[in-house]
């Protein structure tokens, strides 16, 4: 029944072998303070028991030894806290040349769709040794993004994008998990990550059934929502550019700045009284409740890649 | 060769004074008990109320870990299963944990142990048991109604908007019970700062007293932040508006901040009382004075302080910032150095003492191994990194039972056969006593210890079903349960059979030093038959 069990999970990431090595070194270092605590307490309890002849009368304070062992368990602490902070700050920040997939969670199940349009369910298919990013967005309820051998986890949270990095080293099949609790058949939301030598990989991304583009995609609905009839140059009622816009500055009407992401295009089009772009008119409508998670995706891969078309330069950021 | 000697804390003349019944000669019928004000009755109506619910959480807890005997078990329905889940955790941290301790052990002994004749407000005493009865009952329609599946900590926006379950009854069961604890956190503030008898000054306060001490702060500081935590999801499932649902304009991070501010803190409810029963119990039979007294004494005192500000490493993953991520993680660690200061103290009290080992002291040693265990695996999830990988897995479990039941449920144990003759004036059987902790030390280290390894091998936990590699270490988890279950059966058994059968239990059977010995077994309803006058610090033991 247990053939395939091992204590640790596969490393199939850059970032498990790394987390490995943390883990050991505190495991080794805890086994330690476990083993001389271990050792005092059976050491004192069998020395000093009732009628032993052992010396007794000692002092019951000894500042010296008490700030002693006050400083340094918070020195070593602080040391874990740096290794462990700096490992968890490296996962946040993407590699700049990342392959971006989008990942939608609801109830219950994983979908993910590929930057050329593959979609597929429960199954995400990556190449192995290229750094990957996830855009993670959960249609319903919390849900979380968990396989164990990239050791990497991140919830999906409904409302906003949160994002993964990570870089898939071994090929082969890994559990997925859903690790955070999500209703009835939450320990049924798993699936599989399956990741491919570079040329397997990209001969599965070219197959499967043809479909235009994420970002193709994201066109056709960008006109069918009327995004165009006022975001395009030239159109009667005036709104920023979108041309290029994700990673631009921009300046918002009540003097803040910020960088835009997709949680920022996605806020824009649900929220758009949120972040008023300076200098336009609060007058786009909210999209609420009509534009499911996928499409939202596609609209921001559109945008994404609009920029790529023509050079940055040729959209100037507008006051 | 010396023999132990022992200096209680006043120098009372142990004569039982003429007239001077038993609390427990007070009255016999139920509307006696049911209308008391004395602390000592009321903590035995705590006693027995937490007992009963002990055993339905752990109920609840034995078919968890029946139907994760097989991978794909068909015991229960994934539903039945999440609202078992729910059902353990909600009964065993509001209606057992938080209450134990101090509402049992500390309601007895804080009056006893500062010298004085009752609470500061004996009727706010009895008003916050029927407030907890309450409570419970709410929750017990709430899982005879059908049940709860939203998991003890009510995220949202699942509580909210998605569940079909009886969520807003269980949260006013929750909420009602919250108050309960807020009158006892406020009755013992009161009690330490009002009603210490002559001669009995802050640091000669015995540890137990620190502890409950500090966790009243906690309690009357953190419980009102999850009163209105649970009327804002009460309000958003009943009448949509947007708190913590997206859909509707909330954040339901939002929730996970203002549920942890009180949750987090709430740990420390449950384990700084654990912690006072050892400091109690060690000494006592170590024949040696708690080593480092002030020092333990301030080490309760940052625990409570430095446990506020460390929810968010319950967010690591969550979406919350990187930044913020930092911070709470720096702030966790902090939070390790006292935890640390005490388990070093406890251990150097052994150092030269005269040891002996009743059931009471195997139950306090038991803690301070688990609890250390418990610690340092705490740290693996501080650290940034590391939390990404193991949170929301079953080394989180194994992690908090640890903590909770390695560490608090042991000292309970432990003070319960500490002062069981005092309480009781009856003497349980000390063999028994002793096999029981052992039963209960081994079946809970082979119940909770493969849960480690699941985790980091990367098992979800709340699954009802899971991978079939995972097989061994489940059945072994479960194998541990049942132990542990007889374990606890056990004390139910021959503490009952003691107090018909008993022998007699004389004032100070352990030799020991606080007030509360320095009176009759069981004490006179007025605690004391002169009021003491407290001449020394606590715990002037000599091996």
């Amino acid at each position: 029944m247990n053939a395939e069990f091992h204590l640790l999970p596969a490393d199939a990431s850059l970032n498990a072998i790394q987390l490995d090595r943390l883990a050991l070194c505190l495991l080794l270092l805890t086994g330690l303070v476990a083993l001389v605590l271990l050792a005092l307490l059976t050491g004192f309890a069998a020395r000093y028991r009732a009628g032993s002849d052992a010396a007794r009368n000692a002092r019951s304070r000894n500042t010296a030894v008490e700030i002693a062992w006050t400083v340094t368990p918070l020195l070593l602490f602080l040391g874990l806290y740096a290794w462990g902070a700096i490992d968890y700050i490296a996962l946040y920040r993407p590699d700049p040349a990342a392959m971006q997939v989008f990942v939608v969670a609801k109830q219950w199940m994983w979908e993910a769709e590929h930057r050329n349009g593959r979609r597929e369910i429960g199954e995400l298919h990556l190449p192995q040794g290229r750094p990957v990013r996830l855009v993670l967005a959960s249609q319903d309820v919390i849900h979380s993004f968990f396989v164990p051998a990239f050791r990497v986890k991140q919830d999906a949270v409904p409302g906003r994008y949160t994002s993964l990095s990570f870089t898939p080293s071994q090929a082969g099949v890994y559990h997925l998990f859903c690790a955070e609790y999500c209703g009835t058949d939450h320990a049924q939301m798993m699936g599989r990550v399956v990741v491919l030598p570079p040329a397997d990989f990209a001969r599965w991304l070219a197959e499967g059934p043809t479909q235009p583009g994420l970002a193709a995609r994201g066109f056709a609905l960008y006109r069918q929502y009327g995004c165009s009839g006022c975001h395009d140059a030239g159109s009667v009622t005036r709104a920023p550019d979108l041309t290029g816009l994700l990673g631009r500055r921009v300046h918002l009407q009540d003097g803040r700045e910020l960088i835009a992401d997709e949680a920022y295009v996605r806020d824009s089009i649900l929220l758009p009284r949120k972040d008023v772009v300076a200098g336009y008119a609060p007058v786009m409508p909210s999209f609420a409740g009509q534009i499911s998670e996928e499409d939202l995706l596609a609209i921001i891969e559109y945008i994404r890649e609009s920029g790529h078309e023509q050079p940055t330069n040729a959209s100037p950021v507008r006051p | 060769m010396n023999s132990p000697q022992m200096r209680p804390q006043c120098d009372l003349d142990l004569q039982p004074v003429q007239g001077d019944a038993s609390y427990l000669s007070e009255g016999y019928t139920l509307r006696s008990w049911l209308t008391t004000h004395d602390h000592k009755r009321i903590a035995v109506l705590y006693a027995v109320s937490i007992t009963l619910f002990f055993f339905l959480g752990g109920v609840a807890a034995a078919v968890i870990r029946l139907q994760l005997a097989t991978p794909n078990g068909t015991l229960v329905t994934p539903d039945s299963y999440n609202k078992l889940f729910t059902a353990h955790g909600i009964i065993m941290v509001w209606l057992f944990l938080i209450p134990s301790i101090p509402s049992v052990l500390g309601n007895f002994l804080v009056p006893m142990m500062i010298g004085a004749r009752d609470l500061a407000f004996p009727r706010l005493n009895l008003a916050s048991w029927y407030l907890y009865i309450t409570g419970g009952i709410i929750v017990l329609w709430a899982l005879l109604a059908g049940g709860v599946d939203t998991g003890w900590t009510f995220y949202t926006p699942f509580s909210t908007m998605f569940s079909n379950s009886h969520v807003v009854l269980a949260l006013a069961g929750v909420l009602v019970t919250g108050f309960s604890s807020i009158l006892t956190g406020l009755n013992f503030i009161v009690t330490v700062h009002t009603m210490r008898a002559p001669g009995m000054g802050w640091f000669r306060l015995p540890l137990f007293v620190w502890a409950n001490y500090a966790t009243s702060l906690i309690l009357v500081l953190a419980t009102p932040v999850l009163a209105m935590t649970l009327v804002l999801v009460a309000i958003e499932r009943l009448f949509q508006v947007g708190i913590f649902d997206p859909a509707l304009g909330g954040d339901p991070l939002l929730f996970q901040h203002l549920f942890w501010f009180y949750s987090h803190p709430a740990v420390y409810i449950m384990v700084l009382p654990a912690m006072g029963v050892a400091s109690e119990i060690i000494p006592c039979f170590s024949r040696r004075p708690v080593f480092g007294y002030r020092f333990m004494a301030y080490a309760i005192l940052a625990i409570a302080v430095i446990g506020f500000l460390v929810w968010g490493h319950h967010m690591f993953v969550s979406g919350q910032s990187v930044y913020a991520g930092t911070v709470f993680s720096l702030l966790s660690f902090m939070v390790a150095v006292p935890s640390a200061i005490k388990v070093f103290n406890w251990t150097a009290t052994l150092y030269r003492g005269w040891i002996t080992f009743p059931a009471p002291m195997l139950y306090a040693l038991g803690f301070v191994g688990l609890f250390t265990i418990g610690g340092l695996t705490g740290l693996f999830l501080a650290t940034l990194a590391l939390d990404v990988h193991l949170s929301d897995t079953y080394f989180v479990v194994a992690h908090f039972h640890y903590i909770m039941v390695g560490g608090s449920v042991m000292a309970y144990l432990g003070g319960i056969h500490f002062w069981w003759p005092k309480v009781t004036g009856r003497l349980y059987s000390e063999a028994w006593g002793r096999v029981a902790a052992l039963v209960i030390f081994a079946g809970f280290n082979l119940t909770f210890f493969p849960q480690y390894l699941l985790g980091y091998a990367g098992m979800p936990r709340r699954y009802h079903s899971y991978p079939p590699e995972f097989q061994l270490l489940h059945l072994l988890s479960s194998a541990g349960a049942v132990t542990l279950a007889v374990g606890y059966l056990m004390p139910l058994g021959y503490l009952a059979w003691s107090l018909r059968y008993g022998r007699v239990a004389p004032p100070n059977p352990w030799q020991a030093t606080g007030l509360e010995w320095q009176t009759t077994s069981p004490p006179p309803t007025h605690n004391f038959s002169q009021p003491p006058v407290v001449v020394r610090g606590p715990y002037a033991y000599s091996p």
